[in-house]
């Protein structure tokens, strides 16, 4: 399969997605520069974390109006498979691919750490890969990281089953304790209501190596491509030859 | 003519930089205090007349200044 890893400027978690999904994973990945107007043959989209245009006025405010993010808006509203990791998840709230929005951790503080998430549900391109039950050990490391969205839009997130990560303890329940920036129902990842589209504060790219201490975050892009052999008939070719 | 925009966190979200500036405050004894709001003001020269630009200061205000879903926004036009 072939991801393109958006660059803006300011972006630094692109070359940790480039390696994960290339040369962990074995599929093709290439960045993509901010003012391409195509993203060209890809089958996913990747806009990684950073601090793209410096976080000038808002996280993500500025990158929306890359000319690459019409391009993504387009292949999203297509069904395409579109993954923002923490400035990737802000850049796509402030689009308007995915509701709400990241303000300032309720601390003040930069958190830097890993912390475990609950997966509430199987049923999405992005983490149907995790066994049921199962937690994630990941890394996080944001300072706008607090997920919020109005009564509405919560309710709206609940009962349409878009909850994907939420931050718990080591034994799976969801405490404030847990929550490392005081994100509303401790959100730590999204999809929208198509479930093409996620995004996620916590960086699966600096968690899937058991090198680096943990692997949990391969589930993540494995769920991917999963969901792309199945659209795409691979999978199922590949099974067939065994 | 300049745009005087300033925008403020909506009152549902939580503004954890107004808190710590109003506990701040409450230290160095000023009683009274009842809540603190931190947002941004922003300047924007113009040339051209004020009534045409109302409009379209308004629009950038919605889609790029400030972010309808955590923020509120005013400003003048003089």
């Amino acid at each position: 399969m072939r991801f393109a890893v958006l660059q803006f400027p300011g972006s630094n978690c692109d070359q940790d997605c480039v390696h994960v999904l290339g040369n962990v994973l074995g599929q093709d990945a290439d960045y993509l520069w901010h003012k391409e107007e195509s993203i060209g043959d890809a089958d996913a989209v990747v806009v990684p974390g950073g601090f793209s245009y410096g976080d000038y006025l808002r996280t993500g405010s500025i990158a929306q109006f890359s000319p690459v993010m019409n391009a993504v808006k387009a292949f999203a509203n297509a069904g395409g498979l579109v993954i923002g990791i923490c400035n990737g998840f802000q850049i796509l709230c402030e689009t308007g691919l995915l509701p709400g929005a990241l303000v300032r951790n309720r601390s003040l503080q930069f958190r830097c750490e890993t912390i475990f998430l609950k997966i509430p549900t199987a049923d999405s391109p992005f983490t149907s890969e995790v066994p049921e039950g199962r937690l994630l050990r990941v890394p996080i490391a944001h300072g706008e990281g607090c997920y919020f969205a109005n009564d509405e839009a919560l309710a709206k997130l609940r009962a349409d089953d878009q909850i994907l990560f939420q931050y718990a303890t080591e034994t799976g329940d969801l405490t404030d304790e847990a929550n490392p920036n005081g994100s509303l129902l401790n959100i730590a990842g999204i999809c929208n209501e198509g479930r093409n589209v996620c995004g996620m504060m916590p960086h699966p790219e600096r968690a899937s190596e058991n090198v680096l201490g943990a692997d949990d975050g391969r589930r993540v892009f494995e769920s991917m491509l999963r969901h792309l052999e199945a659209k795409t008939g691979v999978g199922q070719a590949a099974t067939a030859e065994v | 003519m300049k745009a005087k925009i300033v925008i403020t966190p909506k009152k549902a979200v939580l503004d954890p930089q107004g808190k710590t500036v109003q506990t701040a405050l409450e230290h160095m004894g000023y009683d009274g205090v009842k809540a603190v709001h931190v947002g941004k003001y922003i300047e924007i020269e113009l040339v051209g007349d004020a009534e045409s630009w109302w409009p379209k200061i308004d629009e950038a205000c919605h889609k790029l200044l400030s972010n309808p879903v955590i923020e509120d926004y005013h400003f003048t036009i003089e």
